[in-house]
């Protein structure tokens, strides 16, 4: 008898854990986070907002649409730049300012949130020995890439970087705890760490009050301005550029956006895109 | 037990003395560090971990390496094993403590470490490997200490600990497991990017414990008139060169699917760890003695282990399990962290010096970790000692 109850015990007991968990592994497997699920369960509701964008296999655009709100993205016009070597110092300049970015002279506390590197550097999966001159002789603005499927995100332990309700990959510097497994997540290099305190590479007295500065041991990236978007203002890069539509700046998401119409129209590139990462910047070269 | 610490021989106040010497510098250079920050290390940018995060993975294949004493004993009944599966679990212990101090040592803001906790996320790897590093702590401390005070009072164990020893057993697999997807999961690192990753940290993890707890058995032999018998080393020195032996069969597989596929990116780091790498003119080779170094002392531990003559001799095989150690250390807490960075994301190559600063701490966390070893292991041996007197 005694035993017969243990064993109905034993069973309950099971069957309750199991029905508990079961839709929460339901409910994950269901939100999948493969672009296949994603767009076979776009395909099913009927989505119109895809109507005028085909989307590709694998590559370019919103594999996954938000549900709602934004998913801004960059357009880079690279030739734009190698008529006028001048502009991407500008960007970087006006960039650095605006977040209070330091200035370490010693590469090992290096801070960068956009810089210019080259071509091969920026796209070693698109590299080969033939190079044109352009592209050859001039170097390449690089950032982070806002991605929509982004590594960091899935590598931090406290969520202290996230994609917000926009597409931007944001950072709270007061949660994250510096270790830096985002660094290593990330596949473009674009994370940078305050090795020591940066108020010591900034100039103190110069430095943008609508910005915080960071405390040492967190790591910092480009934020697409999410600050000043908030304010109704273009991201510093794109405001430092002026009229030259050398970077455009829009949301991806709505196709009568400029940077949708230019991405119609122009042929780009995005970085290491065989990743499956979906970055948000794209390039025409 | 703990007062079976506090008596000992002029040697053991000597050695622990020494110890806490390299553990006082440490804090001091700790302190530094943490008023700074981690600019007083030689990370950069580029190379984000450092030594820190490369030791912390070799020791957390030490702490699962003790499950090779643990799982013959308890699922076989391999009797053998029955005097120094609490050395096994012990040195779990110490080296767990140690991968914690690594862990905390690396973190920029350290006294946020609990956010992992009151912010859990489940989609990273850090979260789990949190969680299964503390669990096989806990179930270690757990079991060793009540199966020891049941051998003490010589009674049988209670019965309920038996759960948590086999729960225990897939722990320290699953330890490794994880530690192995911090880094075979990332996009864009091509060296880390390969399934074999698990299995290749616990083939050198099954190595590097045992051969720690052989090396170690053979000094208590000698300093503390405690033996670990003959078969039970016998049988730990197979099982060692078992293991190491795998692990470089899985070495040699990562350089077949890199330079027979000829892709470049799984290729890169290979090159750069066994012959350097030439970037813009300059050839990058920091790490290659330390490679090589790897290379030689894993084949001078093969010889010594599987030689009848050099294998049935204390010294030498002391010396072969020592070299093993070394040499996995070589690997596993030098190159294949280190390595995993070069070339960066963006195909450049920056190579890391650890500063005397961070090489203090590390060597401080490791006198740390034998600090708590040797207290334990003082422990283990004075209650094997009462049972016989």
């Amino acid at each position: 008898m005694d035993k017969k109850r243990r064993e109905f015990l034993k069973i309950a007991g099971i069957s309750t854990l199991a029905g508990l968990g079961a839709p929460a592994v339901v409910d994950r497997l269901v939100s999948g986070s493969s672009p296949l699920a994603a767009r076979a369960a776009r395909e099913v509701s009927g989505h119109g907002e895809s109507a005028g964008h085909k989307a590709p296999a694998s590559g370019h655009g919103a594999e996954k649409p938000a549900k709602t709100g934004k998913r801004y993205g960059m357009l880079i016009d690279l030739p734009k730049f190698y008529d006028n070597p001048a502009l991407a110092e500008k960007c970087i300049k006006a960039c650095h300012h605006a977040h209070n970015v330091p200035n370490f002279p010693d590469k090992k506390d290096e801070i960068k949130w956009i810089w210019l590197t080259g071509y091969e550097n920026a796209f070693p999966t698109h590299s080969h020995d033939y190079r044109s001159e352009d592209v050859g002789n001039n170097e390449v603005l690089v950032l982070c890439n806002h991605c929509d499927n982004p590594p960091c995100v899935r590598a931090c332990p406290t969520k202290a970087t996230f994609k917000d309700k926009d597409g931007i990959v944001a950072m709270d510097y007061h949660r994250c705890i510096g270790c830096r497994f985002c660094m290593a997540a990330c596949p473009y290099g674009s994370r940078s760490f305050n090795w020591r305190d940066p108020r010591a590479g900034l100039d103190m007295k110069n430095i943008n009050r609508e910005f915080p500065t960071r405390m040492r041991g967190v790591v910092e990236k480009c934020n697409f301005c999410a600050d000043r978007l908030g304010r109704g203002d273009m991201p510093a890069c794109v405001e430092a550029l002026g009229y030259s539509k050398a970077m455009i700046f829009g949301d991806l998401n709505d196709p009568n956006s400029e940077i949708r119409q230019v991405l119609k129209k122009k042929q780009t590139i995005q970085r290491k895109p065989s990743l499956g990462t979906h970055p948000s910047v794209f390039y025409i070269i | 037990m703990f007062e079976k610490a506090l008596k000992g021989n002029n040697y053991y106040w000597i050695w622990l003395a020494f110890l806490g010497t390299f553990m006082a510098i440490g804090a001091i250079c700790y302190l530094r560090q943490y008023m700074y920050g981690l600019g007083l290390t030689g990370m950069s940018r580029s190379v984000s971990w450092g030594l820190y995060i490369s030791n912390f993975t070799f020791l957390v294949g030490v702490a699962a390496g003790g499950v090779m004493l643990v799982l013959p004993y308890y699922v076989h009944n391999y009797k053998a094993f029955g005097r120094i599966t609490i050395l096994g679990e012990f040195l779990a212990i110490a080296a767990l403590t140690m991968c914690l101090m690594f862990i905390i040592a690396d973190l920029g803001q350290p006294t946020r470490a609990l956010n992992v906790l009151l912010h859990p996320t489940p989609n990273s790897m850090l979260f789990w490997d949190m969680i299964v590093l503390n669990g096989y702590l806990f179930l270690n401390i757990l079991c060793g200490w009540v199966i020891l005070t049941a051998e003490r009072k010589q009674v049988k164990p209670p019965k309920w600990i038996y759960i948590f020893v086999y729960i225990s057993i897939p722990f320290a697999i699953s330890i490794h497991t994880v530690t192995a997807m911090l880094y075979c999961g990332l996009p864009g690192r091509h060296f880390w990017l390969s399934a074999i990753i698990a299995p290749r940290f616990l083939a050198s993890a099954f190595a590097a414990g045992p051969a720690l707890i052989v090396l170690v058995s053979l000094i208590l032999k000698r300093v503390a008139n405690f033996d670990a018998g003959k078969e039970a080393i016998d049988k730990m020195v197979t099982i060692i060169l078992y293991a190491a032996l795998i692990n470089a069969f899985f070495v040699m597989l990562e350089f077949f699917v890199g330079f027979y596929s000829n892709i470049p990116g799984h290729m890169h780091t290979l090159q750069y760890l066994f012959a350097g790498l030439e970037h813009g003119g300059h050839v990058y080779n920091n790490l290659v003695p330390f490679m090589w170094g790897f290379v030689v002392l894993c084949l001078a531990g093969f010889v010594l282990l599987a030689v009848p003559y050099t294998r049935r001799n204390d010294l030498w095989l002391a010396i072969g399990c020592a070299a093993i150690f070394i040499g996995l250390w070589l690997d596993k807490g030098i190159g294949f962290v280190l390595g995993g960075f070069v070339p960066t994301p963006l195909e450049e190559i920056v190579e890391y010096y650890p500063t005397l600063n961070e090489i203090m701490i590390t060597i401080a966390v490791w006198c740390t970790g034998f600090f708590i070893l040797t207290i334990l292991y003082k422990i283990a041996v004075s209650v094997e000692h009462e049972i016989e007197a």
